[in-house]
């Protein structure tokens, strides 16, 4: 991952070289790119083995399984609805109206990340009502919290690889009322940015342990944890296979959100253009 | 490709619209203050139905908040703003009809050039058939019939400003507001471009206000030039007038290009530089006698070879029928003088000449 970074940072600031580039690529990089594919592959490598192809099989008969799964799946789509319904407003007017508000913003969003995910789940618990602490829900609620900076971070990407005080003012002088503008024009330039946000979201409930476990819900990750005691091979495809589905969105939003982009010229975020601003800072 | 003209197309006739379709347009005391920066300071403006006007001003001299102001996107402090003699301050930018073209990247990049010149009709909820007709006729005026289905990332600079050019004029707007439509374009293309905005908004009669702060532009282009500075009109009128008979120093300055030469200015009307006297033209009264600036243009100096001359001759650079030599007199003063490439050859750099006054009738300012 660090490789890919830097080398995206580099071929922003410098113009390509075409001529160069393929003569003067150093042995080195290749050497450090193969250490870092070993570095990650092997462990995956040895799961697979010690999980056998077999156990992908089991995965899906055990107690919990499905309930586990489900509740997960259901968590997400609850969270990144929230998300997307509190943030895209949020950001699209403090881009428009208060963009000296953009710092504080980001301030506020990166708060989540600072404070420890237990102190936050404690804190939670300590003030939520009954009615919601009897409910898995909550946990959406927090996990909205929680996906915030991600969420914010690819929609501030996304708007601002736009000129969208320009877009919006040609819109309105065409005659768009705010809706129009919203849904014609902002919208379908932002959506790589949307779907970034979606799946950074979508990944972080799929993976996020701490909260579910003090809020006693048995999530997929929780319900991975609780099998490891019994039997290991089973929770290891488990694990796997909540590792594999997760790729396959990474992989789904930089093929499907690329082409849109490239087709459409808009602006074009991708994963890595979201991971790096949270890697840089 | 940039080279498709617009007023072939137009030749046959603008399908679906009368000859003159401007409405007038009037700005009265119009002030606006963003914080402590007063943008526009009580700026008055009358524009005639059909007139291209445009306003000149370095930057920060408020023309742009003027334009957004018409256009709806930002509201006056105080004054009245009327179009077709209706007060236009309660209506929302989106129900003024009137057409935009910005400086750049305006168009939804979402969209192809058809679906995006049918955007202000769809808006109005016409129906598809007739949107892309109509879409598709504003794009054959424009010469780009060709590229309707391309995005705008896949037209050059030049067309997507011909797109968004016919975006505005698809929604037969009362008024045309050009933000500085070709300063992002290279020269070439703005010039083609520069052309074929004013044949078209001539032959449309729409009453159009034009952005800009590139003075060429401002006068090859206008009906009228307003040259503003720190939010008034200085002065406002048409080109030939503005250059040759400037209201103020800071017109004279601005528009064209001009020579302050240390001089005197004697009680009755009579200025005298480089040992020659000019008198002095009007609108400078307010300028107290003794010693002054003498504003003159490169065309109105003489200048000579001549040995022990007042100057000497530090470079010269040829623009075509005339040759500008660039002079640098006693007290280190340097002036621009424009001759006939013919008679250029003997001002060699390193030359001694004599420069003088032609007689002309001059514009004085205060010694800065």
């Amino acid at each position: 991952m660090a490789a890919i970074i830097s080398d995206e940072l580099a071929n922003e600031t410098a113009p390509p070289r075409p001529h160069r580039k393929r003569r003067s690529y150093p042995v080195w990089r290749w050497i450090i790119l193969l250490l870092t594919a070993v570095y990650f592959l092997i462990p995956l490598y040895a799961a697979l083995r010690f999980a056998g192809i077999a156990s992908f099989g089991d995965v899906v008969h055990q107690t919990g399984f499905s309930d586990a799964l489900i509740l997960s799946l259901k968590l997400a789509v609850i969270t990144t609805v929230l998300t997307m319904a509190l943030m895209v407003p949020t950001t699209i007017y403090v881009h428009l109206r208060l963009p000296r508000m953009r710092r504080l913003l980001e301030s506020i969003t990166i708060l989540p990340i600072v404070i420890p995910p237990v102190v936050l789940i404690v804190g939670v618990l300590e003030v939520a009502p009954g009615y919601l602490k009897s409910t898995p829900y909550l946990l959406g609620l927090v996990y909205v919290i929680l996906a915030m900076p991600f969420a914010y971070r690819s929609l501030d990407a996304g708007l601002r690889a736009l000129e969208l005080r320009t877009l919006v003012d040609a819109a309105s002088s065409l005659g768009a009322g705010w809706l129009s503008t919203l849904w014609r024009v902002i919208l379908p330039n932002l959506r790589t940015a949307l779907l970034s946000a979606t799946v950074l979201t979508v990944a972080l409930v799929l993976g996020e342990f701490t909260m579910a476990s003090l809020d006693l819900y048995q999530t997929f990750p929780v319900w991975i944890v609780a099998f490891d005691q019994t039997s290991g091979p089973v929770s290891t495809a488990a694990s796997l296979l909540a590792l594999f589905v997760t790729w396959l969105f990474l992989l789904l939003i930089v093929t499907v959100g690329g082409r849109r982009a490239r087709r459409t010229g808009g602006a074009q975020v991708d994963l890595i253009s979201v991971t790096r601003r949270d890697t840089v800072r | 490709m940039e080279a498709t003209n617009i007023s072939s197309a137009t030749a046959a006739g603008v399908p679906g619209r009368a000859a003159s379709g401007g409405a007038p347009v009037s700005l009265r005391e119009v002030s606006r203050s963003f914080g402590a920066v007063r943008a526009l300071n009580g700026l008055s403006l009358e524009i005639a139905p059909g007139e291209l006007v445009a306003l000149l001003g370095p930057s920060g001299c408020g023309k742009t908040t003027a334009l957004r102001i018409l256009a709806g996107f930002e509201t006056a402090d105080s004054g009245t703003v009327t179009v077709d003699g209706k007060d236009i301050a309660p209506v929302p930018p989106a129900k003024r009809d009137m057409g935009m073209v910005f400086q750049s990247y305006s168009l939804f990049p979402n969209m192809s050039a058809l679906e995006n010149v049918g955007f202000g009709l769809r808006m109005r909820k016409m129906s598809t058939a007739d949107r892309r007709r109509r879409a598709r006729e504003q794009l054959e005026l424009v010469g780009l019939a060709a590229q309707a289905s391309q995005f705008p990332h896949q037209l050059s600079g030049g067309q997507q400003q011909r797109v968004a050019l016919a975006r505005a004029l698809a929604i037969q707007p009362r008024v045309l507001l050009l933000d500085e439509p070709l300063s992002a374009l290279d020269a070439k293309v703005r010039l083609q471009l520069r052309e074929q905005i004013r044949s078209l908004q001539q032959r449309l009669g729409i009453t159009t206000l034009f952005v800009t702060h590139d003075q060429e532009e401002a006068l090859s282009m206008a009906d009228r030039v307003g040259v503003m500075k720190d939010g008034m009109l200085e002065q406002i009128a048409v080109p030939s007038e503005l250059y040759t008979r400037p209201a103020t120093a800071f017109v004279a300055e601005f528009v064209g290009t001009m020579n302050r030469i240390p001089g005197e200015l004697s009680g009755g009307g009579q200025a005298t530089a480089l040992g020659t006297v000019a008198g002095v033209q009007s609108g400078c009264a307010d300028v107290p006698a003794g010693p002054v600036d003498v504003l003159v243009r490169p065309e109105n100096l003489r200048i000579a070879a001549i040995a022990n001359g007042n100057g000497i001759v530090t470079s010269r650079t040829f623009l075509g029928s005339v040759t500008r030599i660039h002079v640098l007199l006693s007290g280190d003063v340097t002036v621009q003088v424009d001759v006939p490439s013919a008679t250029a050859t003997e001002l060699a750099p390193g030359a001694s000449v004599q420069v003088s006054l032609d007689g002309s009738p001059v514009q004085v300012a205060e010694r800065s």
